[in-house]
Parts: C-alpha cells; sequence; structure tokens
C-alpha cells in the first residue's frame, strides 16, 4: 500500500492486471475509506492489493488503513454548508454581503464580492441566496432547483421579479421590515408597558423571515438583537457601497 | 489535453443529497471496469477548505466527473481556485441521473462532447 502525502491522506487500491483484489472487494474498500474521510485512487501499477487485507475483510483492512492513515473516525459532523457563487451570473451588487449578519462574504483586493468565513455560515440556511437577484448563489447540499445548482430557469427568474415585488410590499429590504417593526414594538412597548404584545410583534416578524426566505428556526433564534442587527446591516451596507463605488462598471452591461 | 480521461468520482460524503444506491453502483462499476480513477470524500468540503488537491484534479485533460449539478461543480472548483477547463470536462449528475447514464458517460471513451457548458 501507499499513502499519499496530500491535503487527506490517499489510499492507493491496485486496480490493474494481476491484480487480485476482487472488483466488488476494492468498491467495498473504496467506500469504507472515502466514508472514513480519506481519498482514494484506484491504479494499474500500483496500490493495496489482496496481500494487504492479510485475509481480513474489506471492512477490518478499510479500519486497518484508516488508522495508519489517521482517519479511524468518520469525518466530522459539520455538513459543507455555504454559498457558492456563478460568476457567470453574479452582478457584484453587494447585495448578499449587504444582507448576510453572519459576516460569510468579503470582497476580494478588487473589489469582487467573495465568501471569506464559510464557517460562519449557518447550516441549512440559504437565505442569502433567496435575495440573490440574479440566482447567482448556491447551495450545493440544498434540497431544490436552482439554489442546489441546477441550472436557472425562467420560472426561477420570474420567482426573482415576484421576490422583489414581496420585498417592495413588505416596505423595503428586509431588514427595513424588521427595524420599522422594531421601532414599532419599541413605542407600543414604551407606551403601554405591553410584554407580550412586543414579543408578539417579534415572533411575527421571525414567522415571516422564515416563511419568505426558508431561515431555520435555529438560525432566527440566534439572530443577535434588533440594535446589533442595525448595526451590523449598516456596517455591511457600507462596506459595500465602499466596494461598488470602487468598481467601475463593466463595459458588457453587469455580467461578471 | 490528448492523454486518456482522467475519471474523478465524488462521494458526497457529508450530506445524503446523492441517493446511495447511485453512489455505490457507480463505485462498483468503476471498481469492476479496469479503470484508473480517483475517488474523494466530498467536493463541496474539499472547496470549503480550499483543499490544493482541486487544483491538481482540474489540471488533467480531458477530465469526467461523476458528481452533482455541473454548475455547482464547476464554481465549487472556481472556489478553491481551481478552473475546469470547459471544453475538455465533462461532469455527470448522480442526483438526478442512473448509475447505469453516469457509468456509461464516465466509461465511454468515445464521449459526445458536452452540449453547452461542460462544467
Amino acid at each position: 500500500m501507499s499513502l499519499v502525502p496530500a491535503s487527506r491522506s490517499r489510499v492507493v487500491l491496485h486496480g490493474g492486471a494481476g491484480a487480485t483484489l476482487s472488483g466488488s472487494d476494492r468498491a467495498r474498500l473504496a467506500q469504507l475509506l472515502l466514508e472514513r474521510g480519506l481519498e482514494v485512487a484506484c491504479r494499474h501499477d500500483e496500490g493495496v492489493d489482496t496481500a494487504d487485507l492479510d485475509g481480513g475483510s474489506p471492512d477490518a483492512a478499510a479500519t486497518a488503513l484508516a488508522e495508519r492513515a489517521g482517519a479511524a473516525a468518520a469525518p466530522a459532523a459539520w455538513k459543507p454548508w455555504f454559498p457558492v457563487i456563478d460568476y457567470a451570473r453574479c452582478t457584484n451588487c453587494m447585495q448578499c454581503l449587504s444582507f448576510c449578519l453572519f459576516d460569510v462574504y468579503g470582497v476580494s483586493a478588487d473589489k469582487k464580492i467573495q465568501v471569506q468565513n464559510q464557517s460562519n455560515c449557518k447550516t441549512e440556511c440559504p437565505a442569502c441566496s433567496r435575495v440573490c437577484p440574479e440566482v447567482a448563489i448556491m447551495f450545493p447540499k440544498y434540497r431544490h432547483a436552482p439554489i442546489n445548482g441546477e441550472e436557472v430557469q425562467s420560472d426561477d427568474l420570474r420567482r426573482e421579479a415576484m421576490k422583489v415585488d414581496i420585498s417592495a410590499l413588505l416596505g423595503g429590504d428586509i431588514y427595513s421590515m424588521l427595524r420599522d417593526r422594531s421601532v414599532k414594538a419599541k413605542s407600543r412597548f414604551s407606551k403601554e408597558r405591553d410584554d407580550e404584545r412586543a414579543l408578539k410583534e417579534r415572533q411575527n416578524c421571525l414567522v415571516a423571515l422564515k416563511r419568505d426566505l426558508e431561515i431555520p428556526a435555529e438560525v432566527l433564534a440566534a439572530l443577535p438583537s434588533p440594535e446589533e442587527i442595525l448595526a451590523k446591516a449598516d456596517a455591511a451596507r457600507r462596506r459595500a457601497e465602499a466596494a461598488r463605488a470602487q468598481v467601475a462598471p463593466p463595459a458588457d452591461g453587469g455580467k461578471d | 489535453m490528448t492523454g486518456a480521461p482522467r475519471i474523478l468520482y465524488c462521494h458526497c460524503a457529508f450530506a445524503k443529497v446523492v441517493p446511495a444506491e447511485v453512489k455505490t453502483a457507480v463505485l462498483a462499476g468503476l471498481s469492476d471496469a479496469n479503470v484508473e480513477f480517483d475517488a474523494v470524500p466530498d467536493l463541496c468540503e474539499m472547496a470549503a477548505r480550499g483543499d490544493a488537491r482541486l487544483r491538481e484534479l482540474a489540471a488533467h485533460e480531458p477530465l469526467r466527473v461523476a458528481a452533482c449539478f455541473p454548475r455547482a461543480v464547476r464554481w465549487l472548483f472556481s472556489a478553491a481556485d481551481a478552473t475546469l477547463p470547459e471544453q475538455t470536462t465533462r461532469v455527470w449528475n448522480m442526483r438526478t441521473d442512473s448509475a447505469e447514464s453516469v457509468l456509461a458517460g464516465l466509461l465511454d471513451r468515445q464521449a459526445a462532447p458536452p452540449e453547452g457548458p461542460a462544467a
């Protein structure tokens, strides 16, 4: 066997002429190694073969090989959940940067929107892709098109237009809605000292966010206070405006 | 770019969005077919880490990939600063296609050129 130094350890399986490991055992061994987070290569002239299994099953061999590679445990439970930008569609409008409260987005040295802090992204939350006017943000582990990476269809673009209308109905952007509701709730709170009513107002707002943007309840529960949201949104908006101001509009009409 | 096609298989090990029976059948078909191939646990996870292996893999031309939606695969590589050459890369989608059609594409030495953007 050979463990090739790489970003992850890689196990090379012998799969060429003269290999005595059966195809089904090789497939089983490969599957078990992949599920332990190891890369696998199948090569004609090198690699693990029957002799390396020491008479054991693919399951036993996988455990032994993974231990030798320092990957005895299954991959961490972290689901690779982060936005992937389709730069063929992105117009660098910075709406995602303005919207995300978790600092997932940033701006490159050449003033291009980019994903800078993947691990800040909240698993199962596709909200930024829903506010993207160009349907340019994907989450490949998501269930539904086009957020999962499926090609964008004309219906998807129509939905984007509807989304803008819904946003307008809500009174501009989603943060404006939050801010207005927060101010109204505060006003009522100060006048009436009605804890219950203020709480209900906030809950209604969260329900609207959950429904319209499919934001998971856990993410909503983890949202900062309204004041912190306002501060973050304003800071993000300033960064986006500063980046936009420094980018000359592209000659082709805006597509990257 | 005129060498034998390199085959890359993604096991999507960190999520259950690719049907397990399709993944298993594709991996079994590759193992039975007497071909060389590379298999990675999860392209998304590699892209999240900015794994330099993605640049190595993208440098192989022609490249045949069994993974998920071609648009997602193309931009996942891009997220890790790896560019998949459009003309010489083909992606088969194990989320939507049958194992038979994925294997037919991966193993066919005369695979038709992609219709539209390959990756």
